[in-house]
């Protein structure tokens, strides 16, 4: 649920969460090390027993609309001939499974690394000959989320493929970098000040493990990439667009430093 | 296209008190908001929700605008006799949806 507030409210809690995060950024910080794997915890370890709930019980996860509608996606044919997904992937739950705990994958068609969502538009532009998806449109998310669910429970094991490499350094680069205009990284947030709250907040470790997940301040399904530019646009940096190459390095440094946890897609986070 | 889920047990014996529950897919947009052209978004909520099991209404609700998004229901009834349980969901505008399940009971 979404608190009613007033404007005048809602404009004094931003001042606070900005004056805190330049409070933050004026400290100096240590450079991150990283999260010791002892630990690893996902998101939702660290929210309030409502959410648990919501996540923990299909039957109340708002996420599983999307599932349906992705289920349906999954067995339509374009209707120009080329098959359905099904019609070469046949059942998702047998296909599918364990496929989001590895993305993403290096691309051998183009050289470049490839997230789940980018493997679906390129499956819908190429294999099917249709129109793919835009990046953060209902059926793709709702694609996105079908296809993760059948890895639910499984431990992330992120793809081993050496050609993934320099896109993983960067992916850490990217997170370790200082940006925007209160001059933070990721890393200073989720690695170094992870547990603390930030205004009233906690700060979570930031794992990508729940993607795609229900947010309940979006009132509906959102991605890694929009949560990440989220991010980008609360330390006040311009975020990249949806399916940049440097978001995809994000996405593989998170996987990787996900290892560990388990998949919860879809999850529900408040 | 309307999506909803609905959950409830296909069978009870009579007399058993069950829990149905439905999830309906809705922005539930208050009309508070606008866009990023400043232009208000108008309001578009879910303003009735009706649950009839074998032609009886066993429950009724109101929806106003704080609400969230896709919202939840959760309530009971007493199985009586076998028969078709439909949910049915009205906008503001009057548009309705309906959903069917069929709820099968032992003596």
């Amino acid at each position: 649920m979404i608190p009613v507030m007033s404007s005048t409210v809602r404009w004094a809690a931003s001042q606070l969460v900005v004056s805190t995060l330049l409070m933050i950024a004026a400290v100096e910080i240590a450079f991150s090390q990283g999260i010791p794997s002892g630990e690893l915890r996902s998101g939702f370890d660290t929210m309030g027993p409502e959410t648990q709930g919501m996540q923990r019980d299909d039957t109340r996860n708002p996420a599983m609309l999307w599932v349906l509608e992705g289920s349906r996606h999954w067995t339509t044919d374009p209707g120009n001939g080329k098959p359905a997904c099904s019609g070469c992937h046949g059942d998702a739950p047998q296909s599918m499974k364990g496929v989001a705990i590895r993305y993403p994958v290096h691309d051998p068609s183009t050289g470049k690394p490839v997230d789940l969502a980018g493997r679906i538009q390129q499956c819908q532009s190429i294999r099917q000959d249709a129109a793919a998806n835009p990046r953060e449109s209902r059926p793709l998310l709702a694609l996105s989320a079908y296809v993760a669910l059948q890895s639910r429970s499984m431990r992330i094991d992120p793809s081993a493929d050496e050609r993934l490499a320099p896109a993983r350094e960067s992916g850490r680069q990217l997170f370790t970098t200082r940006v925007g205009q209160l001059n933070l990284s990721c890393a200073q947030c989720h690695d170094d000040n992870r547990g603390k709250r930030l205004g009233g907040s906690l700060i979570p470790q930031g794992h990508s493990n729940g993607y795609p997940l229900y947010r309940l301040e979006w009132q509906g399904v959102g991605s890694l990439q929009r949560r990440i530019r989220n991010c980008l646009t609360g330390v006040r940096a311009e975020p990249y667009t949806y399916g940049d190459s440097a978001l995809i390095d994000l996405e593989i440094y998170l996987r990787e430093r996900a290892v560990g946890l388990m998949m919860e897609a879809p999850a529900v986070r408040p | 296209m309307a999506t909803a889920l609905l959950y409830m047990p296909k069978t009870a014996r009579r007399g058993e008190v069950i829990t149905l529950k439905a999830v309906f897919s809705h922005p539930m947009e208050t009309g508070y908001r606008r866009d990023v052209a400043g232009k208000p978004i108008l309001r578009d909520i879910i303003t009735t929700f009706t649950c009839r099991y074998e032609g009886v209404e066993v429950f009724r609700a109101d929806f106003h605008a704080a609400i969230a998004a896709n919202p939840f229901i959760s309530f009971t009834t007493v199985a009586t006799s076998s028969g078709q349980v439909i949910f049915t969901w009205t906008d503001g505008a009057g548009k309705s949806w309906s959903e069917t399940a069929q709820l099968s009971v032992s003596a």
